[in-house]
């Protein structure tokens, strides 16, 4: 399937996309929520303990996960949603399809471009942010950084690609927004709450094994894990770092499983989008 | 031997009970202008779509040069292609040349030819401008100037002078006349029968998904047997007995104006009624002729069928 890709036609797709993006100021206002939220948690994420400023750089990623957590995932989600119900409720898609152009390399071109806004607005974002602590940051601390900073991209491909699946299944962009939401709901505020409920109600004997098993279920976990297990000082201030076997602590292990999230909606987009 | 521009053998096309297309074969030929005409529903857009390879048959095959709509080499011959859907929508965000490099780097044609494409359709003045700004005739302008790039020798065009105003319409037939003159195959859908019947060369009535006639216009005249019309004009307290000069002539009708009488006769009559008025002499003023228009064909046609029922 690979080698029948042209792959300068999904460029040309993908260009437009992130160009669209760069036009319409999309990458330069993420950016800037997302310097101002970094800025503001390395200063201020200890207030409530009595002091600000800055006081490391694992306690001011354990802080950014939390509020990366809710917000990358509802950004890449409204991101792509209507990648391709929007072109067909417009009209302009039949035309597109009328081009030497293939439904995946539509897809492909859609997806990376999107993908390349999240990635270049998040970079600028969150290095925009530290730039003013860059004097206090040693080598460890900046390879730290951007560890969260590659899990955070990582965790937006996924919602994207979830969102792009659910933009290739959605009649309409009215569903297909609604649906986005649920998602975004059900990964980021329902299904940790569910799997804590699952936990006490079965007094216990839920395996360790089988609640890390499930903890794969959600990318948002997922990118939780990758940033708790990059740190020692992280995984003693979650306390979770227990009940975790050591398969699924391993940032490859976990790197591995987050790409299973974004290829397995891209592929099932893939198959639908005939 | 060559292989036609378009082929389309015995194809069907069901969305699940419905039966959009309905085993429908025929041939376009090189340099023809092939008209595609019929009510709302008949299956015109599903045919569209069928030939460009958008949706895959239900049966049957379609050959565009010789290559199957839905055989992997389509992508080829895609970029001898130019469409233009029915609502033309481009990207409003992107100025009119943007729009026309995006399209012409998809088909790989060299953004150089989409200035020239531009001032061919007259909207060489708003290139640089955001097509949000764009009337409704100047996004047909730009999708027909989509259609030309690359100089396609296949040509599909749905509804194309939807939003053009008089001057518009004569201008784009007038571009399209210069490219079939150039070789290019062209199949056309419009609305606006009076608009292609005397541009065609030929055409397809679809009705209920099936071709309910096709050929030239005067074939499909001669298929039908509509009634030719002729007007005469005469001389105030002219005294002609009109049933007696034409009851030599079985299905004649006479319908009396204030002016003279309108005759409708079938066409192997046309001669003996221009006959009988030019034995009038002095009486007649003026004659007027009508032959039944695509408009009354079709109207003939879909009565013919709805009478079937």
């Amino acid at each position: 399937m690979l080698a029948r890709i042209d792959w300068s036609q999904v460029r040309i797709l993908g260009s437009k996309e992130f160009r669209d993006r760069i036009r319409n100021r999309w990458v330069l206002a993420v950016a800037l929520i997302f310097a101002l939220f970094a800025l503001a948690i390395a200063y201020l994420g200890t207030a409530q303990q009595g002091e600000v400023g800055f006081r490391g750089i694992d306690v001011t990623i354990a802080s950014l996960v939390s509020l990366v957590i809710y917000l990358v995932p509802l950004i890449a989600l409204v991101l792509g949603y209507d990648a391709i119900v929007g072109e067909r409720e417009r009209g302009s898609l039949e035309l597109l399809l009328s081009m030497p152009i293939t439904r995946l390399e539509i897809l492909l071109g859609k997806y990376l471009g999107l993908t390349a806004a999240l990635a270049v607005s998040t970079v600028l974002g969150f290095g925009a942010g530290l730039l003013p602590l860059a004097s206090e940051l040693g080598a460890r601390d900046l390879f730290h950084y951007a560890g969260f900073v590659g899990s955070a991209i990582l965790m937006g491909m996924a919602f994207l690609s979830l969102s792009l699946m659910v933009s290739v299944i959605a009649l309409d962009r009215v569903r297909a927004s609604g649906v986005t939401i649920a998602l975004w709901f059900f990964f980021v505020l329902v299904f940790d709450l569910l799997l804590m409920g699952a936990l006490v109600l079965s007094q216990g004997s839920l395996g360790s094994g089988v609640f890390a098993a499930l903890l794969m279920l959600n990318p948002s976990d997922i990118f939780r894990l990758l940033n708790m297990f990059s740190s020692e000082q992280v995984q003693t201030m979650y306390g979770l770092a227990t009940v975790m076997p050591d398969s699924l602590t391993n940032p490859l292990a976990l790197g591995s499983i987050m790409l299973a999230w974004i290829v397995a909606p891209f592929l099932f987009a893939t198959w639908r989008f005939k | 031997m060559a292989s036609k521009p378009i082929e389309v053998t015995d194809v069907a096309k069901a969305f699940g009970d419905v039966k959009a297309i309905d085993g429908i074969s025929l041939a376009v030929e090189q340099g023809e202008m092939f008209g595609l005409i019929g009510h709302n529903g008949a299956g015109k857009s599903t045919l569209f779509k069928l030939m460009l390879g958008l949706i895959a048959p239900s049966a049957g095959q379609i050959r565009l040069h010789g290559a199957l709509s839905s055989g992997p080499d389509f992508r080829q011959m895609r970029r001898r292609i130019g469409y233009l859907p029915e609502s033309f929508v481009a990207y409003d965000n992107l100025s009119g040349i943007e729009v026309l490099h995006l399209f012409a780097d998809l088909k790989k044609v060299p953004r150089a030819a989409c200035a020239e494409v531009l001032a061919r359709v007259g909207l060489a003045g708003a290139a640089a401008r955001r097509v949000h700004g764009y009337s409704k005739g100047m996004r047909q302008r730009l999708g027909f100037a989509q259609v030309l790039l690359g100089k396609p020798d296949l040509i599909f065009l749905d509804e194309p002078t939807n939003g053009l105003d008089p001057e518009g319409i004569h201008d784009f037939y007038a571009i399209l006349r210069e490219v079939q003159s150039q070789g290019a195959t062209i199949v056309i859908t419009s609305h606006i029968l009076a608009e292609i019947q005397g541009r065609v060369d030929r055409l397809v009535m679809l009705d209920s998904g099936r071709i309910a006639a096709q050929g030239s216009l005067d074939q499909l005249r001669a298929q039908m047997v509509l009634p030719s019309q002729v007007q005469a004009r005469l001389q105030p307290g002219h005294g002609v007995d009109f049933e007696a000069a034409f009851a030599h002539l079985p299905g004649v009708q006479l319908e009396r104006d204030a002016h003279g009488v309108r005759i409708g006769c079938p066409a192997v009559h046309k001669v003996a009624v221009l006959a009988v008025l030019a034995g009038w002499g002095a009486a007649v003023q003026d004659i007027v002729m009508h032959e039944p228009s695509l408009e009354e064909l079709f109207l003939g046609y879909g009565g013919k069928h709805a009478g079937a029922h």
